[in-house]
């Protein structure tokens, strides 16, 4: 899927990046508020889905080279985080969706997780 | 590659709001020495958690990047309180984080478990008042 199908099923906003950012393309996500659960587990390539809005968040996708950062529940971070993102050139998206609706929405869509489960299978691009 | 590359970085401890910067600097560093994206990650991620550990624990620290043909390896030293009980520290999930730790969102206590599981090779060690000592080691050709 491409980030801008992502941006449409979420009815979110692209609050760092650029048009040429939408046609990235996505097959796995990871959803968390705990940076070192994104480390040990999200996967490069990634869309990472959380209610932090703190520049922490952009330096961890970044060290992962994610795809891209979701912030949900309608956070709009503050504007040295966006500054960073835009620095770092990593999309950040606003959802007003619930980190449930929004995880539920994009797997109904193909999305599927960085891992299935711990100790069990990888999902997707590895 | 035919030379080895070393640089020193001095991170401060207390200072969140730069949390991460020399981490994305080596990174960088690493990626324009066209070593593989999965070493790469994986001294990233090592470097990022322990960067993240010297702000969140000591009072200063260095991390030196030192890369052979064989291994990207980090040696990584702190001044600072030092780990009581490092096979404690060492479980996932165990972490003394503090409210604006956590609030940063960190404090899963995975940090030291993640840079094990990046390492081919990882030592620990630690001197309660003094500080604590990380060798990370990752091999540059597979296993
Ligand atoms: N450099 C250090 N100096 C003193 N204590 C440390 C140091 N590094 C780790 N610790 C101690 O070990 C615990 C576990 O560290 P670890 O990095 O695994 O998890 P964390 O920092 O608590 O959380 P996370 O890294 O997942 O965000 C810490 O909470 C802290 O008590
Ligand atoms: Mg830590």
């Amino acid at each position: 899927m491409k980030l801008g199908d992502v941006i449409e099923i979420l009815e979110a906003k692209l609050l760092a990046g650029d048009e040429r950012h939408r046609s990235l393309d996505v097959k796995t996500a990871f959803s968390a508020d705990l940076m070192s659960d994104v480390l040990a587990f999200a996967k490069a390539g990634s869309l990472i889905l959380t209610g932090l809005t703190t520049s922490q968040v952009v330096r961890t996708a970044s060290i992962l080279d994610a795809a891209a950062i979701i912030i949900v529940r309608g956070k709009i971070p503050a504007e040295e985080t966006l500054k960073l993102a835009e620095e770092l050139g990593i999309p950040l998206i606003s959802t007003r969706y619930i980190l449930f609706e929004t995880s539920g929405r994009l797997y109904a869509n193909g999305i599927v997780g960085c891992v299935e489960k711990i100790g069990g299978t990888a999902n997707g691009a590895s | 590659m035919n030379r080895s590359y070393e640089k020193t970085f001095s991170v401060e401890g207390g200072n969140f709001d730069n949390a991460g910067m020399a981490s994305i600097e080596i990174k960088k560093i690493l990626k324009d020495l066209q070593i593989s994206d999965d070493v790469v990650r994986k001294a990233a991620i090592a470097v990022y958690e322990s960067e993240l550990n010297i702000i969140s624990y000591a009072r200063n620290g260095h991390i030196t990047l030192y890369v052979t043909d064989d291994a990207v390896n980090v040696d990584v030293r702190d001044e600072g309180p030092g780990i009581e009980d490092i096979e404690l520290a060492m479980k996932p999930g165990y972490s003394t984080a503090t409210e604006q730790i956590r609030q940063m969102g960190f404090g899963a206590g995975m940090g030291l478990y993640n840079i094990k599981t990046c390492s081919d090779r990882f030592e620990i060690s630690s001197t309660v008042g003094e500080g604590t000592h990380l060798s990370i080691k990752i091999n540059r050709n597979g296993q």
